[in-house]
């Protein structure tokens, strides 16, 4: 690990002047430390934004959620309105890590988590991600975890997190505190697609903080969940995920909100699958119709080409799980 | 298993507030290399890589930080640097060796300790971080010769083998009974699957962890 200064802030508007000076906000630490002591992260001075008044969760006017930054992933999972008004959040981080990290980690540091790639974990390893313009070890090496949407010839790397799915599928807006004061991104536009610039990950300025993810109110009644498929039961990143939401009244299909995680290099939000249910009436054979559409534009690699249809079972089973057959 | 220097190493925190307790092998180690200075932290003696020259110059001046903290009930303040994990300053500076170091990325549990109440990664916290935080770890269950009820129950049911992982496993196991976590067998299984261990005790450690949650 490469030496480092330490300042702990107790305002934004102190962590804010920290950050534009260069330092890196540290939250729970999960992702940040393990990744220095790799040496894939370098940070000169570390600014402990843990002492920062971000740690509520409040519901909106409409019946959305804020979900402060600083919200521990189980406090979040555990929180009585997280649970009762968007299950598949709570599922989401409750499947994730383990309940040691879940007590560390934080929501803002959950969705700025950066990949497991083992090779952009080895520094020994050409990676464009941490060294843009080395090559990508993966495109042509042990790729089976990796992604199938959104990747290019410079990364092939998912996104990690389960709970940027569930956000990513309700369409969930980040809130961002910056030196020109507040602004607000669409989960969609806030984590980055490789292209030729896999090193730029997420649409953050220098120095920016995020305040909250904010859940968007749907209609009731809403039912919704979280489906992970991984290598093992538990303590293990998604292989394939599914999270959906649906409103169904009068036995038709009126909302669907759908997202698919482990396979593409953001959280893959799922139109196609959503536009094939809205107007229609749950039963087992629009699940699989719908989830046949899952892995549209996938674009597999030597040892991922299982996970096309791991994803569209994982979709068709979330769906009928959340929808029922009736 | 990790084979890195720990980063605290060099160099060892100074206590205040705290008499030191008489030179153990473990001190002594920890002084000598400290001794080495630039070398040790270039990871010479572990011998894997060599030490890059920016390395071995910030090495010789690595920004440190008082902490002050409560561990298993006393009171520590010393001076860490800053890179110094939670867990290197329980076992290389406090002589605190009950927790392990697994994997040293949070893969694996050995190191669970609970800080504030709440079960952690020891390797995954920075030390400096934790000022007027209370840390309990495997040495602090007991009361006095009396064992926590959890570690009677690891014995009762035999639930370790090599014994590696039991520490972090029995620190865990306290946190999952007061989180509450422990209506079924599988959600025992599911909500301790932060510790791995590798001889493959877990039939027994759910058991013991069962046992002590129904007692309560
Ligand atoms: C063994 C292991 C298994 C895991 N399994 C899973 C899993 O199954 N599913 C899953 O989703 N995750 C998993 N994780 C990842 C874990 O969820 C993340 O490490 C964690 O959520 C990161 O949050 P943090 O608060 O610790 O972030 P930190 O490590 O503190 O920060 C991460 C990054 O975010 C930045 N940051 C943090 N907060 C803010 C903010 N408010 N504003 C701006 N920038 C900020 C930091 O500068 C840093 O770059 C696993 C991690 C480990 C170690
Ligand atoms: S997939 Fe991305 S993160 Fe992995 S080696 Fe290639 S460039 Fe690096
Ligand atoms: S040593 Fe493995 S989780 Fe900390
Ligand atoms: S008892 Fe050997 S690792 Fe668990």
């Amino acid at each position: 690990m490469h030496p480092f200064t330490y300042t702990r802030v107790s305002d934004t508007r102190e962590a804010l002047a920290a950050g534009r000076r260069g330092g890196r906000y540290i939250a729970g630490g999960t992702t940040l430390v393990d990744l220095m002591r790799e040496t894939v992260e370098r940070p000169e001075a570390l600014v402990d934004i843990s002492g920062l008044p971000l740690g509520e969760i409040t519901v909106t006017e409409r019946g959305g959620l804020r979900i402060g930054a600083l919200v521990t992933m189980s406090e979040a999972a555990a929180h009585r309105k997280v649970r009762t008004l968007f299950p598949v959040v709570s599922e989401a981080l409750e499947l994730s890590a383990s309940a040691q990290l879940r007590n560390m980690a934080t929501i803002g540091g959950n969705i700025m988590q950066r990949t497991r790639c083992t090779y952009f974990r080895d520094v020994t390893a050409d990676c464009n991600k941490r060294e843009p313009g080395s090559g990508c070890a993966a495109l042509h090496g042990v790729n089976r975890t990796h992604a199938i949407l959104g990747t290019s010839d410079a990364c092939v790397a998912t996104h990690p997190s389960d709970a940027a799915v569930a956000f990513a599928a309700l369409e969930a807006q980040v809130r961002l505190l910056g030196p020109d004061g507040e602004r607000q991104v669409p989960f969609a536009d806030f984590l980055l697609r490789p292209g030729s610039t896999p090193d730029r990950e997420q649409a953050l300025r220098k120095g920016e903080l995020i305040t909250a993810v904010e859940v968007p109110a749907l209609p009731r009644p809403l039912k919704s969940g979280y489906l992970k498929v991984r290598d093992r039961q538990s303590y293990e990143f998604a292989l394939t995920s599914a999270a959906v939401a649906l409103h169904v009244r009068g036995g038709v299909i009126r909302e669907a909100r759908v997202a698919a995680g482990g396979v593409g290099t953001v959280p893959w939000k799922l139109p196609a699958v959503e536009r094939h249910l809205v107007g229609e009436r749950p039963s087992d054979s629009l699940w699989t119709a719908a989830a046949a559409k899952a892995a549209e534009g996938a674009r597999p690699l030597q040892h991922n080409r299982f996970k096309v249809e791991l994803l569209e079972r994982t979709v068709a089973r979330q769906l009928r799980i959340v929808g029922g057959t009736k | 298993m990790s084979t890195e220097l720990p980063e605290s190493a060099v160099p060892p925190p100074t206590g205040a507030g705290e008499s030191s307790p008489a030179p153990t092998r473990r001190t002594f180690i920890a002084t000598s290399t400290a001794v080495g200075g630039a070398v040790v932290a270039g990871g010479a003696i572990g011998g894997s890589f060599l030490a890059a020259p920016e390395e071995v110059a910030a090495a010789e001046a690595p920004p440190s930080s008082p902490v002050s903290l409560t561990v298993n009930g006393s009171r520590r303040t010393v001076t860490v640097d800053n890179r110094t994990s939670l867990l290197d300053l329980l076992r290389e500076h406090l002589d605190l060796t009950g927790s392990k170091k697994g994997c040293n990325a949070g893969a694996c549990g050995a190191c669970t300790v609970l800080v504030d109440g709440r079960r952690v990664n020891s390797c995954l916290t920075l030390a400096v971080r934790l000022e007027g935080a209370e840390v309990t770890t495997i040495e602090g269950l007991a009361d006095g010769d009396q064992l926590h009820p959890l570690q009677q129950a690891f014995i009762d049911e035999d639930a370790f083998q090599c014994g590696y992982c039991t520490p972090g496993q029995i620190v865990s196991g306290v946190g999952c009974i007061q989180e509450g976590h422990t209506g079924s067998p599988e959600e025992i299984r599911e909500w301790m699957s932060g510790n791995i261990c590798r001889c493959g005790c877990y039939v027994k450690i759910v058991r013991a962890v069962e046992q002590t949650a129904g007692r309560k």
